[in-house]
């Protein structure tokens, strides 16, 4: 399996990563080598195996934990806005969202 | 009284927190004489951010409390100076996860493990240089410069947690925390010559830890003797119900409490795959010695296997990469971090900020990430990975039928120089063969220094053990550690 | 949603589709109800609305490093309850998934989903459509957080951000594509929106974005395979909903008609215009790289739960409605009309078991009462006259007391304002019909004998020569006869 720099470009987008020519070109040879390393999974029957979410699970089920309806956190806007980078009454600015 | 302070630093933590609850020292003293040390020693390029003001500051509380407790009450960590691995969120220093994308930023919250450790008395010294949002094996991946190995500064002092490894090795600090997903606490103190554990995945809270592969991520001690490390551990673990939804609801132990134990009889697993070719000789030797030193205290080696060790490279560097790919979607310039100066529109200021925060690795892991998370190839690589991954941790399970740990080597060769890998990411993927089975299956992992290789590097031997079985792990550490004296050896000119 | 293949709702089978311009209409919704907690699904942020900007927004809302997600149990319950209500499967074990996309609304640069397993499966909603019972069937229903808001009004090449939105939590709930008409399309979402509401799980205020709508709506010739649809968005209020859709159809025709295939798209329906219009498209929208959420272990419901849940649910509308036919012998849509929230039945129904005229309790709510509640803007649960006032006053109508006339004038009376003790009013107004038979008699004859043509033409057939004696007599008695008397004293008189 082998990608194309149409592949980089396209997931490049998907990750909202800025690569100029000579990184694409880079990345592209760099992670073809590495999904030659990567191939070696397809090969292994993992027939009737389920997935495993939390490595713990291999002994015991885990499920999620659930927390009982309560409005506990106030407000703390300064302090949870105080690296933003663009604040203005309040509202994180951004450049304008065209629907 | 004050003590004899040239000797300060090589007091552990817990010689250091008995000498501060007989008031041999105080706080504020032990703090002055560590800050000194880390900006003496600023070259390492351990640490990313010091604060005298903040520091001294607890230090001071620290002292008032030590002076209000009664005999025999004191807190076993109360005065005692430590430092954090920047990925853990701090109030009161800047949390950079050794990236541009968080240059400056100020956390509203202290991570829990930050807050447990605070909560014993704990004094920050200062964050410490990691790899860039903790991807990487060497710390050279940091945005902030390479940490150096305090044992030859042409070489790493391993990764990611690189500055706390050589903090801990050069006595700028007695402790620190790191965080391991791949290896990260286990390869450094390896690379380093010191003692670093690893928990069970969920044992200690993740709330507050920059997050990189969310099912692997776990923080740990690292310190000098295995002693030291259960004294931290103890206070790092814990159920966190109310924040981390993985944390386990296993309530916290001392791990202390059995580190004398004797371990004879104890059967020790040495995994046929870990001792192959790819394993550097001088490694070998120190790890055979350290084998042959246990079987002189009672042990017992036991053949046994690991069939899948290889594929846990490519599971894991297509499981990681997935997760951190999305945990690193927040990083968007809107709400905190870094933002590009200049853009044309929203989605050019997303491609910008993102491009000029993340370092060349942690793209790569992005990119391959959002690769095997796509469309028509999750099923190939990502749920794949994850099958062979329950595979490989059963693989374990198996093993632990016939033995009590699981012993081998950290790492196949010691400590590279600066710049050989940096060029081929691939090659220090492959370097990471023997921490990333453990990592995969959750299990509790510990470094401890056996010996010396080439160049007079350290050699770090791993011990595996079952889920929630880090008692068992320090005792037999610790065992060794009487036994020897590897984990005292100090490198020149510190 | 992936490539569909096409089953049929066997429980509608026999109903025909209304073909416009020649083309089968087929429309499937996908409905967002905010759920009532008062903490957000994944943070113990508050979830009122109208706070000032980002007051309710805390770390973990704002996806700042290092926060991790935390369930909130009154939203899994809220869920359950709703599956319970459709009939629907309740999933044992369900996983959470995230949905990787970048908008600025989205603060974690993904939303925590559901995928391939939801908490609810399957279902069913029956409504009317006019006199005809409808079926449309549910596919799924999924928890997932709501996004943040993005203000663009008040900033000139920029937008605000506010996240006191973000991580509210949602019920997605998806209907299989059975939907035939807009008209059909608005009576489902107006029952779903009653379901929601009725059994509490969301406030379903629509102007406020408690339920969003959204129409997916495609067209065919009948018998073919089904059209590329597009999907009309953020359809807000059911006034717009019929013409949004209407428009998108029209639009849909037109353009196969010139021969041009349908892209799929995301529209928006501009209420001003009345046109509805593509959104910017967003390259790779497509690709969200659904993953199950490391940070979230899988959702596992007892048993025990959903039955307590069951056990505990409170009288659904379809079962309330089919128990007033009941008992009460009302018909299907009568039922149906006054089971349209849970306010208006428990008013008649304590109305009607307060003076046992459940017929007559059904008429009066019905009529005057709701002409009134619409004519004045109020909910039934505003109502100035209340359920055992209009109990008593129905009874007075059944005892003869008053006429029908006269109570609506004691009606009148107590809606606005003037005291609420019925007999009182009767009292006041001196409304109490002549029963007295002796009385009327002389009314009645005195009005025979002044009248004499309209007698005549009665008897000569014309039965309207009746009304004007009717008429004469009821002036003469101030109102206040009892018309069935009159009716029979006349009819005795006059053969």
């Amino acid at each position: 399996m082998s990608l194309t720099s149409d592949d980089i470009a396209r997931i490049a987008n998907l990750a909202r990563l800025a690569l100029n020519p000579e990184e694409s070109e880079r990345m592209l040879t760099q992670i073809n080598g590495f999904f030659d390393m990567v191939e070696k999974i397809r090969a292994v029957d993992t027939t009737g195996v389920e997935p495993l979410a939390h490595p713990m699970a291999t002994i015991q089920e885990i499920t999620l934990r659930l927390r009982e309806d309560l409005a506990s956190e106030p407000n703390h806007r300064e302090a949870n806005q105080r690296n933003a980078p663009a604040i203005e009454r309040g509202l994180f600015l951004v450049p304008k969202v065209i629907e | 009284m004050t003590h004899n302070n040239t000797e300060l630093h090589d007091l552990t933590v817990a010689q250091l927190a008995a000498n501060l609850r007989d008031r041999k020292v105080s706080a504020v003293e032990a703090a002055t004489h560590f800050l000194a040390r880390a900006k003496k020693h600023a070259t390492l390029g351990a640490f990313l951010a010091l604060d005298e003001d903040v520091t001294l500051a607890q230090a001071r509380a620290a002292d008032v409390t030590l002076a209000a407790s009664p005999a025999g009450q004191t807190p076993s960590l109360l005065g005692v100076p430590l430092a954090h691995k920047d990925i853990f969120v701090t109030k009161d220093f800047v949390t950079t996860a050794g990236s541009k994308m968080l240059t400056g930023y100020r956390s509203p919250f202290d991570a829990t493990v930050v807050a447990k450790l605070a909560h014993e008395g704990v004094v920050t010294l200062g964050k410490l240089n990691c790899d860039e949002f903790a991807m990487g094996s060497a710390n050279e991946n940091s945005a902030f410069g390479p940490v150096q190995n305090p044992w030859n500064i042409t070489r790493t002092p391993g990764g990611s947690s690189g500055g706390s490894a050589a903090a801990v090795a050069a006595r700028l600090a007695p402790a620190a925390t790191g965080t391991d997903t791949g290896g990260s606490i286990r390869q450094p103190a390896s690379f380093c010559g010191i003692t670093g554990i690893k928990p069970t995945y969920g044992r200690a809270s993740r709330y507050g830890m920059v997050a990189f592969a969310s099912s692997l991520d776990q923080a740990g001690p690292m310190a000098r003797t295995a002693e030291d490390c259960a004294l931290l551990l103890s206070a790092m673990c814990g159920p966190d119900a109310d924040r981390d939804s993985t944390s386990l609801d296993i309530p916290a132990e001392d791990f202390s409490v059995s580190l004398n134990a004797p371990i004879e009889g104890l059967r020790i697993g040495i995994p046929a795959e870990f001792f192959g070719e790819g394993l550097a000789p001088d490694v070998r030797a120190a790890v055979d010695a350290a084998l042959a030193e246990y079987q002189k205290l009672g042990a017992k080696l036991v053949p046994i296997v690991l069939p899948r060790t290889e594929l846990s490279i490519p599971v894991y560097y297509v499981i990681a990469p997935a997760e951190a790919s999305s945990n690193l979607s927040r990083f968007d310039g809107v709400k905190f971090g870094h933002r590009a100066d200049q853009y044309t529109d929203l989605i050019d200021m997303y491609k910008k900020t993102r491009a000029e925060g993340f370092g060349d690795e942690v793209k790569r892991r992005i990119m391959i990430g959002a690769y095997v998370l796509s469309h028509g190839y999750y099923d190939a690589y990502y749920l794949q990975a994850q099958k062979i991954r329950r595979m490989i941790a059963d693989d374990f399970q198996q093993a632990f039928k016939v033995c009590d740990v699981i012993a081998g080597p950290v790492a196949p060769t010691v400590a590279w120089k600066l710049g050989d890998k940096s060029e081929d990411p691939l090659a220090s993927y492959l370097a990471d063969i023997f921490t990333l089975p453990g990592s995969l299956a959750g299990l509790p992992g510990m470094s401890i220094p056996v010996g010396f290789g080439a160049g007079h590097m350290p050699v770090g031997m791993q011990l595996i053990g079952n889920y929630s079985q880090e008692a068992k792990l320090l005792n037999v550490a610790h065992r060794f550690q009487q036994a020897t004296d590897w984990h005292a050896a100090k490198p020149e000119g510190f | 949603m992936n490539a569909f293949v096409e089953t049929t709702n066997l429980a509608r089978a026999s109903i025909k589709s209304p073909l416009v311009m020649g083309y089968e209409v087929v429309i499937g919704f996908e409905t967002h109800a905010q759920l009532s907690t008062r903490s957000k699904i994944f943070s113990r942020a508050p979830t009122a609305f109208g706070a000032e900007p980002n007051t309710q927004a805390c770390a973990v809302d704002l996806a700042l490093p290092g926060t991790l997600p935390v369930m909130n149990k009154g939203a899994v319950e809220r869920a359950i309850q709703f599956g319970l209500a459709i009939g629907a499967h309740i999933a044992p074990k369900s996983i959470f998934a995230r949905k990787n996309y970048f908008y600025p609304d989205l603060p974690k640069g993904y939303q925590i989903s559901q995928f391939e397993i939801p908490v609810v499966q399957g279902g069913e909603i029956e409504f009317f459509l006019g006199e005809q019972k409808m079926s449309v069937r549910l596919e799924r229903a999924h928890l997932e957080e709501d996004a943040g808001k993005s203000l663009h009004e008040d900033f000139i090449g920029q937008t605000g951000i506010d996240l006191n939105r973000a991580g509210t939590p949602l019920l997605e709930i998806v209907t299989m594509p059975d939907m035939r008409s807009s008209a059909e399309a608005v009576a489902y979402a107006k029952e779903l929106h009653k379901i929601v509401t009725w059994i509490g799980i969301c406030d379903g205020n629509m102007q406020e974005g408690s339920f969003r709508c959204d129409a997916n709506v495609s067209v065919r010739k009948p018998g073919e395979p089904l059209g590329t649809r597009r999907e009309v968005k953020n359809l807000n209020s059911f006034k717009f909903m019929q013409q949004a859709i209407d428009y998108e159809v029209r639009w849909q025709i037109e353009q196969i008609e010139d021969g041009i295939a349908i892209q799929q798209a995301t529209v928006l329906f501009n209420p001003d215009t009345g046109e509805t219009r593509a959104m910017r498209t967003k390259e790779d929208a497509a690709d969200y790289r659904y993953f199950p959420d490391p940070d979230l272990p899988p959702l596992v419901i007892a048993d025990e739960w959903v039955q307590r849940v069951r056990a505990e649910m409170t009288e659904l509308p379809r079962v309330m409605a089919q128990r007033f036919v009941n008992d009460y012998a009302l018909s299907e849509y009568d039922a149906t009309a006054l089971t349209q929230s849970r306010e208006m039945a428990t008013y008649f129904e304590s109305a009607a078991k307060a003076c046992g005229q459940p017929k007559l309790a059904s008429n009066w709510i019905m009529g005057e009462v709701s002409r009134r509640l619409n004519a004045d803007e109020l909910s039934i649960a505003a109502c100035p006259v209340n359920a055992a006032t209009l109990a008593a006053l129905i009874g007075r109508i059944a005892d003869a007391t008053i006429s029908n006339n006269a109570a609506k004038q004691v009606f009148d009376a107590i809606w606005n304002g003037e005291g609420c003790d019925v007999d009182a009013l009767i009292e006041a107004k001196g409304l109490k019909q002549m029963n007295d038979s002796g009385e009327l008699e002389a009314i009645v004859d005195s009005v025979l004998a002044a009248n004499p043509k309209n007698v005549e033409e009665y008897r000569s057939g014309n039965a309207k020569a009746l009304n004007a004696l009717v008429g004469q007599i009821m002036k003469g008695s101030k109102g206040k006869a009892n018309p069935q008397q009159v009716n029979d004293l006349l009819k005795a008189k006059l053969g």
